[in-house]
Formats: C-alpha cells, structure tokens, sequence
C-alpha cells in the first residue's frame, strides 16, 4: 500500500503517469523518519505559536490602527515591490539564461547576492547608495527628492532583498524550458520581441509566476533591510514585521495575534499559487 | 499493510530524535552557567548576569574587576533589551542577576515572581540632544526639535526611551513630528551617525559611546525624565552568594566611578 503518497506526487507533477507502474520502490523508510523530524521542526513553533494566542482578544488586537495600517502597508509595498521586481528580473533572467558575454557568470554571482546577505548588510548598503550622504542620494538630495524615511525607501528595500528571488526561479525555468521553441519560432520569421512574448514568456509563466510569489512573500516578511534604511512610522514605513517587533516590547499577545496574521497571509499567497501554477503547469509541462 | 506500520515506527522513532534532542538542549542550559572555565579539578565559580544593553560598557568593566579580585569566578554578561531580557528570564533562562534599564521591566519580573527581596536602584539616566557632528543642526532647546524641517528620529513610546521622550513633550508642551520612531535607542543612534536625522533624543551615555561622530546638547527639562536602574537577584539563581556580591560591586564605590565615568547618574 504505498500509493499513500504517490497521489501526492500526481498532483505536484501534474502529470497523469503515476509511479505506479514503474516498479520503482519508492523512497527508503529511514528517508520518512527525517523527513517527518524536518517537518516537525517546522511546524511544531507554528503550533506553539498558536497555542500561545490570546483568542478573546483576537479580534480587537489585529483590527487595531496601528495593526491595520501595518498590514495595508506591508500589502502595498509589498505588491509594488513584486512589480519592480517582475520588470527588472525577468529581463536580467533572460540575459543571464539566453545571452552570453563576457562577465556573465560575475554578473549572475552578484544578482544572487542578496540571497545570502543577511538582511541588515543590505540595509547598510542601501543607505550608502541612496542615504542622504549616499553615493546617489546627494545628488538626489540637491534634485529635492529624499528616500530616506519615505515609502520609497520600504520599497527599494524590499526589492533589492526579493529581486533574486524571481531571477533565480526564472533562470532555472528558462534553461529547463531550451531554446527549441524559440528556434523554430525564429525560422517561421518572427522578431525577437514576437518570439519572447508570444513562445518564451507563455513558456516559462509557471515559473514565472512561482518566482513572484516567492518574492512577495519574501517583501512581506522583509524587517532587517528596513529597520536599517527605512525607518520606523506608522502609516509611512512601519511595517507588519516591524509592528510585531515593536508590539513585542509591551504587548505579546499582539505580537503574536499580529505574527499569526502574517502567517496566514503568506500560507494564501503560497496556496493561491501552487494552485494557480498547477493550472499553468500542463500548458507549458510538455516534454 | 507491513509498510503502513513501518511508516508509523518511522514516525515513532522521528518524534523519539525529537525527544532526545530536546532532552539534550535542557542538559546544555541547565549546565551553562556552573559550567567551569579553565576544565581543571578547581571548579571556577560563575555569575550569569543579565544586563540592559545601555550598561554594556560599564558592566564589562566591573566584571573584569569583580574578576581580577576574586580569582577563580567568572563572569558571563548577557546585554540586550530590558523587556528582552524579561521574557528570557521568564522562559527559564539561567540569570543570577537582573540589570534593568528602567523599573517598570524590574517590576514585571518581581510580578512573575522571578526577584529575591527588594531590587537596589544603582544608576540613573536623562536623555539628551544628539546631532550629527558633521552637520550639526541648530537646535539649543527641547522645543526647537519641532521647528519645521529638521529630521527628527525618536524612540517609539513602547520602549523606555521612547516613554520618556513622551514624558518631555508632556512637560514642554511640545509635539515632536519625528521621521521615525525607532524600537531601540540603538537604532536612533545609527540614524544620527549615518547622518540620515538631523537630530534625536537618545541616552547621555549613548553620545559618550558614540564618540566625536555625534555631539550631544543638553536641555535642562532632561531630568524631569530620568530613568532609574534597577538590579537584584533573580530567584531561581543556584549562585545567591556570588550574585550578591556583585550586586555588592556595582552599588558600592567602584561600580559608582565606572558608571559615573560612563555618563550615569547616581538616584
């Protein structure tokens, strides 16, 4: 009776050959027991979590101004922020999955760099580039625009911190995708610009997609890049995370009434598009 | 029907790892702090002492001292913030003594029952002025931290000098319009040092730590907002004696002159 998981796999793969058939075993035992010790470990602070909410004053707690406003402005900036991310990274993927020249590999190792940066450096680094003594926020001083302490600086944070994020699932899509496509719609006469929108893009939209959902989810939780940059006022530049932060101090039940919000925004942004990528998946899935 | 009760001792034998594990941080903690230094036969002494993360110059100093003159103790400091530092202790953290920077983290944990006998207010200290030494703005009073377009970054009223700043806006009838409301003095410092604020409230010892990045401005209102230190045993302590002692230290006339010399105020 192994098929307890094989549906599972079904529906991830979004293929209709089950495992079935191959005669292929299936994972070793000693494989499920670690396994189950990861999840665990994932989720047994989620529950501990839980269990420490004070659900009497659920309600009151996280449709209070303060907490309203940090949510409305984590949803903001955060959607604005994927936006920026989709209209730089898609075309820096392209570039760096389609393109050849030389410093390619130097320009990829960066672009993924904020990856492994703890967040706090990022901020640091923004603030020497876009501060008010920064290497570009001088000259934008002078021009009357300042981006410390405003919105914009929220949103620059996030994108530098989730940016990667939607390259590195778009590379990974574009070179599993190859270029066949684009060759023959090539041959058939159509200009670059045609082939990318009408063969490319459609071809690797799940991935697409999984990569801005992962750099939404990445904006929303963004605290240390803005902490360091941005700021902390409410309505302006204080939030979700910053809000629990702050909340901390003097009232935990808040801080986890509000942390538990969080969580569950970002379990419906993933569930919405797992969904929304296994739509996708059969369309450009073709082997 | 074989596999499914395999994956179910598989399950067993997880939540087991688990357990040990567990089993294996609880051993870990609740040694830490008699944990010997040196590993030889003459087991070290040790106080664990949790401290504000304001009194971080000053307590290393004293505990190097309380060291020096009590061969064979170690001490182990811990700074951050008081309400931090609350919740750690709270959780079961191994502290023989409790610093805190204001009295109302002191009373929580006395509330939770967490303090032996009375805390000793050993310290106190005013907020001042603190601008940028690169560009300093012209402020000379409290009330001139409102005039238009000067940047003004604060502590958040939830945290002690946050409160305290809505304590000054009270007693000057002033309303600041800060940039920012920072959730740590620290935080406020760093937006004054990188010049982003023209100006900020922070602790005087705060400026003392920064150095000549930043130049502090004082404003004779600042005591009507003194914050006190508090520090006492923490009851669960296994090291009463040697907790005391340095409780002893830091209120007696040396602790008095290291924090004297660090910019705090006696109460």
């Amino acid at each position: 009776m192994t098929p307890v998981l094989v549906p599972r796999k079904k529906a991830w793969r979004g293929s209709k050959t089950s495992r079935r058939n191959t005669g292929y075993p299936g994972v070793p035992q000693w494989v499920f027991a670690l396994a189950a010790a990861g999840g665990l470990f994932v989720l047994l602070p989620l529950a501990a979590m839980v269990s420490r909410v004070n659900w009497g004053q659920f309600i009151p707690l996280i449709t209070s101004e303060s907490s309203l406003m940090a949510l409305g402005l984590s949803l903001r900036t955060s959607a604005t922020s994927t936006v920026l991310c989709i209209v730089f990274g898609v075309p820096l993927a392209l570039v760096l999955s389609r393109a050849s020249f030389p410093g390619q590999r130097l320009l990829r190792a960066f672009v993924l760099l904020p990856l492994v940066l703890p967040p706090v450096v990022g901020g640091i680094a923004l603030l020497y580039t876009f501060g008010r003594r920064g290497l570009l926020g001088r000259s934008l001083e002078l021009a009357g625009i300042q981006i410390a302490f405003s919105t914009t600086a929220v949103i620059l944070a996030q994108t530098f911190v989730a940016l990667p994020f939607l390259v590195v699932s778009l590379d990974g899509a574009l070179r599993t995708a190859g270029t066949k496509y684009e060759a023959v719609a090539a041959t058939l006469g159509a200009r670059p610009t045609t082939v990318l929108r009408r063969v490319s893009i459609p071809l690797v939209l799940p991935g697409l997609a999984s990569g801005a959902v992962l750099s939404f989810a990445r904006c929303l939780g963004e605290f240390g890049a803005t902490l360091t940059f941005a700021g902390s006022l409410q309505g302006v530049t204080r939030t979700l995370p910053l809000e629990i932060y702050l909340q901390r101090e003097t009232d935990a039940d808040a801080a986890v009434a509000l942390s538990l919000v969080l969580v569950a925004v970002a379990v419906a942004v993933v569930g919405l598009s797992f969904r929304r990528s296994r739509a996708l998946a059969p369309e450009a899935g073709s082997e | 029907m074989s596999i499914f009760r395999m994956r179910i001792s598989a399950l067993l034998a997880a939540c087991v790892v688990a357990a040990g594990l567990a089993g294996c941080a609880n051993v870990t903690t609740d040694k830490a702090p008699s944990a010997s230094t040196g590993g030889t036969q003459a087991v070290a002494r040790s106080v664990t002492v949790y401290a504000a993360a304001s009194l971080k110059s000053p307590f290393t100093e004293i505990a190097s001292e309380f060291e020096a003159a009590n061969p064979g103790t170690k001490v182990t400091l811990n700074f951050a913030g008081s309400s931090t530092l609350v919740s750690q202790i709270t959780q079961g953290a191994p502290a023989d003594v409790f610093a805190s920077a204001d009295s109302r983290n002191m009373a929580e944990l006395s509330a939770a029952g967490l303090i032996d006998g009375t805390p000793i207010n050993f310290a106190t200290n005013v907020l001042t002025i603190a601008v940028p030494s690169a560009d300093p703005a012209l402020i000379s009073s409290f009330t001139e931290l409102a005039k238009p377009g000067i940047r003004v970054v604060i502590c958040a009223p939830q945290v002690p000098c946050g409160s305290a700043t809505e304590k000054l806006e009270k007693a000057t009838g002033t309303t600041l319009k800060p940039v920012s409301e920072e959730s740590s003095v620290t935080d406020v410092l760093g937006k004054i040092t990188s010049g982003e604020a023209d100006a900020g409230l922070v602790y005087v010892t705060d400026v003392k730590t920064a150095g000549d990045k930043v130049k502090g401005i004082f404003f004779s209102e600042s005591n009507q907002a003194a914050n006190t230190y508090p520090i006492a045993t923490v009851g669960s302590s296994k090291n009463k004696e040697l907790a005391n002692a340095f409780i002893g230290v830091v209120t007696g006339s040396e602790g008095k002159k290291v924090l004297g010399d660090a910019g705090f105020g006696t109460p």
